[in-house]
């Protein structure tokens, strides 16, 4: 784990983002997952995206529970505070610590294990409360630190390592997000950073909750001929649907589009997320008719990826409570007590 | 005065209990609180205690109001006036009635046959008939009958009118009609009272002024009180009875205190959780970034906030708990009191855990205790328990007025600001700088240097993950360190021994009335006593020395188990053949005569034995 510190060497010819600081400066501590595990590839594109929309480092917090993918919040951006909790309750973690500073970047990794079974309950409440954080599920279908048990994310029919089937249905995090009512719902493949990383800015910078559910094969558990989370069979299933690439307010959109591909969605800050269409009729703004184009390809053995719903008109928690702009945590004593005078009102009542 | 008549009656003017038997749900609070509170207005000591179901509308439910001219808090264990409403009840009411009472109840409906009790007074009101005859709709109906008792007892109690209808019209003061209507009720009671009986009793009210300086508050409103004036922002929890008046009062006092009349903004955040599970993590994740944040719950949310009570423990989170504790094991009886989570707090979750524990004895310590929870969680780096109970929580208490200075800054503990990192050559978070056992911690969003990672895996006193036996143990035992600093900080113990008795009483929290009544009343069988009363876990040096002061100690408190004096022999050098159980835990609260009879069933038989012995001698 992270007991290895990574030496701070960054070469003179490295780039720099707007803060002057180099990608090395959003990483973390050297990573003690297996070599090839995809979650080390999620862990590399948020670094890249934090890096590119330069982020203060210690403005980002990162969240969460217990597993493997619950590891990787020590391996990037070491400038920000970190919190490993417990298993499947990072979401109410989250929630306090937002509640307590809204001005901060919340970043929550969590496992199809922590998200979906223990957590399942804890998800589907900060959905519906509309946290504003981006929550990146790493999502393999089975459980690693604990050797090869199906995770509730397996499909019907898919193998274990040691040849056991597994017979039930699986719980999509993506489905599941679009019914809850969450407004950023995206599905990615650790292996396709040119499409991860615009996903996470644009995570970053949605108002409210974002998921991102990265499928992201276990090297060691479930990277066998018979699953159907493998490198492999990841590769050859996933069909990219919706691809978004995430312009920040301060920059021009340079791409060349062609007219009627494209459909710009502009954020609460003014960032615009550019969506690319890349499967016949979808429409990543339309909830229902999304939902159903995305099952019928499961159907048929296929994930749609990309950005596959979007909306950016909602109002996440702090809307919803009215707490002011400036964070609770930094509000002065002054402002929250009632003082001597103001009990001696209250207690009036009392008599 | 009507029917059987039990002859000679004591005169006890401002000395006498009251106890109401209703069905819920039919509005008998707003008369018992109208009750209650015209006779503190007189300024007369009172106190009222609610026995309501785990249920909206239907079931028994009772209400006892004392009043007590020497000021005494707990109940008394007599029923001298039963005002028997209930037709369910009624056999099991007229049990109650000591000797000499009276029972009032509802003639409309004459039950000759159940209600024979040679030495009681039975007083009948045709309470039904005159309310149907006056008032028009079956729910007024319902609902003024019960303001119609209020008015029989007035006239028997010789209750001012007027004051009466003064705390009508504050009460309705928006609705001014029903203002007239419950007076019109109280009236027809009153009238009838007048007419029909020797009025007033010889059990009755007389003004004094022993009220000036007081309140009639219950515990979770004076804890919200607290909270608020602590400073806290965040607010979670998930509803459990009798904890939620903790919430609803927070928000009701945020709702007047922090909200800016411009902007419509709040300063403070009221989350329900999913579970108490979610409302504990959103607890430690707000305590962890920097804002003030407590929950409120019971047992069984206890229960089940666990494992998260061990991370915050070990990763040294602050968190502030409120355990209005109820009737268990499991769901028990949900609206009675006991003191059962004694345990429980003390080392909640697995592996080596101790939690800091308040023990407040009534509504007023809830308030000071709930600030002090928020010092001393911040001060240590640790979840605080406040163990109150149902009886403190839901009860109205006569209390001091609660005082506030405001020279009060919160203790934030040993918190960094972005300078004080700076000039660090670098910052570790479980570093014992201080050789207190406390370590320093930042907020996120401050400075990169100052980030560092919290987990509640195995980690070094640097901040870094670790399997390493070494490293583990030197953290494990800095926490006991830091246990040895809580000893000095927490509220210390209560102690009376003017008595300069060998024989002690030892107990925590809401048997404290009860306990001081009980002394008087020992006094008057030559029996003179020391008394303790625990204020916090863990204990401070004053506990271990009362202990070892006095050769019987009986410990008081509310549960089957013996808990808190499990926790005494646990945690102190006590001997423990010399802790004699007095243990009160039928979901009632504990009355003084049942702790003098415990402690009299226990010395009797010694001076007897003692007597004996030095006769023979």
């Amino acid at each position: 784990m992270t007991y290895i510190t990574k030496p701070k060497v960054a070469h003179p010819s490295l780039p720099r983002n707007e803060l002057g600081f180099t990608r090395r400066d959003y990483e973390g501590a050297l990573s003690t997952l297996c070599a090839g595990c995809g979650h080390d590839s999620i862990t590399a594109a948020i670094t890249e995206a934090c890096w590119d929309l330069s982020l203060e480092p210690q403005n980002v917090v990162k969240l969460s529970g217990i597993g493997c993918s619950s590891k990787t919040t020590a391996y990037f951006v070491s400038g920000g505070h970190g919190f490993n909790s417990v298993h499947g309750r990072m979401p109410s973690i989250a929630m306090g610590a937002n509640a307590a500073n809204r001005a901060l970047h919340y970043i929550g990794v969590s496992g199809d294990g922590d998200t979906l079974s223990i957590g399942l309950g804890q998800f589907c409440h900060a959905i519906r409360r509309n946290v504003n954080m981006l929550y990146i599920i790493e999502n393999n279908g089975v459980y690693g630190l604990t050797k090869g048990q199906f995770s509730a994310s397996a499909d019907i029919g898919t193998k274990a390592k040691k040849g056991e089937t597994n017979f039930q249905p699986p719980i999509d995090p993506v489905l599941l997000a679009m019914t809850l009512g969450a407004s950023f719902v995206a599905r990615s493949f650790s292996g396709d950073k040119r499409q991860l990383v615009p996903l996470i800015q644009a995570g970053l910078r949605h108002k409210g909750f974002a998921l991102i559910d990265v499928l992201s094969p276990c090297v060691t558990f479930n990277d066998h001929e018979g699953s159907t989370k493998s490198y492999a069979y990841t590769r050859e299933h996933y069909e990219p649907a919706v691809h978004a690439d995430f312009v920040p307010l301060e920059r021009e959109i340079v791409a060349d589009y062609k007219e009627g591909e494209t459909l710009p969605v502009v954020m609460h800050d003014g960032s615009r997320i550019v969506l690319r269409k890349l499967e016949q009729g979808y429409d990543p703004t339309n909830r229902i008719a999304a939902a159903v184009q995305i099952q019928e390809r499961m159907k048929a053995g296929e994930y749609l990826t990309g950005l596959l719903y979007v909306e950016e008109s909602e109002s996440e928690f702090h809307d919803i409570n009215a707490t002011p702009d400036e964070p609770l945590n930094s509000l002065p004593y002054e402002a929250l007590s009632p003082g001597s005078k103001g009990l001696e009102k209250i207690l009036g009542r009392y008599r | 005065m009507s029917m059987s008549s039990s002859g000679a009656v004591d005169k006890r003017v401002n000395d006498f209990a009251i106890k109401i038997a209703t069905v819920n749900g039919t509005g008998s609070a707003s008369a018992n609180t109208l009750l209650m509170k015209s006779i503190f207005r007189s300024g007369i000591p009172v106190m009222g205690k609610n026995y309501f179901p785990s249920n909206i509308q239907g079931l028994p439910t009772w209400y006892e109001i004392r009043v007590t001219k020497d000021g005494y808090v707990a109940r008394s264990g007599r029923v001298d006036i039963m005002v028997a409403m209930n037709a369910e009840t009624y056999a099991k009411d007229v049990k109650e009635v000591t000797p000499g009472g009276f029972l009032i109840y509802d003639s409309t409906w004459p039950r000759p046959a159940l209600l024979k009790r040679e030495d009681i007074t039975v007083l009948g009101v045709p309470l039904a008939r005159l309310c149907n005859e006056n008032f028009n709709g079956v729910r007024t109906r319902i609902l003024m009958k019960n303001i119609c008792y209020a008015g029989v007892l007035a006239a028997l109690l010789d209750l001012d009118l007027e004051l009466i209808r003064k705390l009508l019209a504050e009460t309705y003061a928006k609705k001014p009609q029903l203002v007239d209507s419950n007076m019109k009720a109280i009236q027809l009671g009153h009238d009838f009272a007048r007419q029909n009986f020797p009025c007033p009793l010889p059990l009755h009210v007389q003004r004094m002024d022993k009220t000036a300086g007081h309140i009639l508050i219950d515990g979770n409103t004076a804890a919200a009180l607290g909270c608020v004036f602590a400073g806290a922002t965040v607010a979670a929890w998930y509803p459990i009875t009798p904890s939620t008046s903790v919430m609803d009062a927070y928000k009701g006092f945020c709702d007047r205190t922090r909200v800016d009349p411009q902007t419509g903004k709040k300063n403070f955040a009221f989350i329900q959780a999913e579970d108490e599970l979610a409302a504990i993590g959103m607890v430690i994740g707000a305590m962890w970034n920097g804002a003030r944040a407590f929950t409120a719950t019971s047992g069984p949310g206890i229960s089940l906030m666990n494992e998260f009570l061990g991370l915050a423990y070990y990763a040294e989170v602050p968190a502030v708990i409120f355990d209005i504790q109820r009737v268990g094991p499991s769901t028990g009886m949900p609206t009675r009191t006991q003191q059962c989570d004694v345990m429980e707090c003390a080392y909640a979750s697995h592996g080596d855990t101790r939690h800091v524990c308040l023990y407040p004895a009534n509504p007023e310590e809830c308030f000071y205790m709930a600030v002090q929870a928020f010092d001393l969680a911040e001060r240590l780096q640790t979840p605080v328990f406040v163990l109150s109970d149902l009886d403190i929580g839901m009860n109205d208490w006569m209390c001091r007025d609660l005082k506030w200075d405001d020279n009060y800054r919160p203790d934030r503990g040993k918190v960094l600001d972005k300078e004080a990192v700076e000039k660090l050559e670098k910052f570790y978070r479980y570093l014992d700088k201080d050789g207190d056992g406390i370590g320093y911690r930042t907020f996120p969003g401050v400075t990169p240097k100052g980030a560092y990672f919290t987990r509640g895996s195995g980690h070094t006193q640097y901040g870094t993950y670790t399997e390493d036996s070494v490293e583990y143990q030197i953290l494990l035992d800095r926490l006991l360190k830091k246990w040895d600093t809580a000893k000095k900080l927490v509220p210390r113990a209560v102690i009376d021994a003017t008595a300069g008795s060998d024989i002690g009483i030892v107990s925590i929290g809401s048997c404290e009335g009860a306990i001081h009544e009980a002394m008087d009343i020992l006094k008057t069988h030559d029996v003179a006593v020391d008394y303790m009363r625990v204020r916090s876990f863990p204990f401070s040096e004053d506990v271990e020395r009362f202990l070892a002061t006095h050769k019987l100690v009986f410990v008081v408190e509310q549960n089957r188990d013996a808990q808190f004096r499990a926790l005494l022999t646990l945690e102190t050098a006590v001997e423990k053949a010399k802790l004699r159980s007095l243990l009160h835990y039928n979901g009632l609260p504990i009355s003084s005569t049942f702790i003098v009879d415990g402690v009299l069933a226990e010395i009797r038989p010694r001076d007897l034995a003692r007597r004996k012995d030095a006769a023979a001698g």
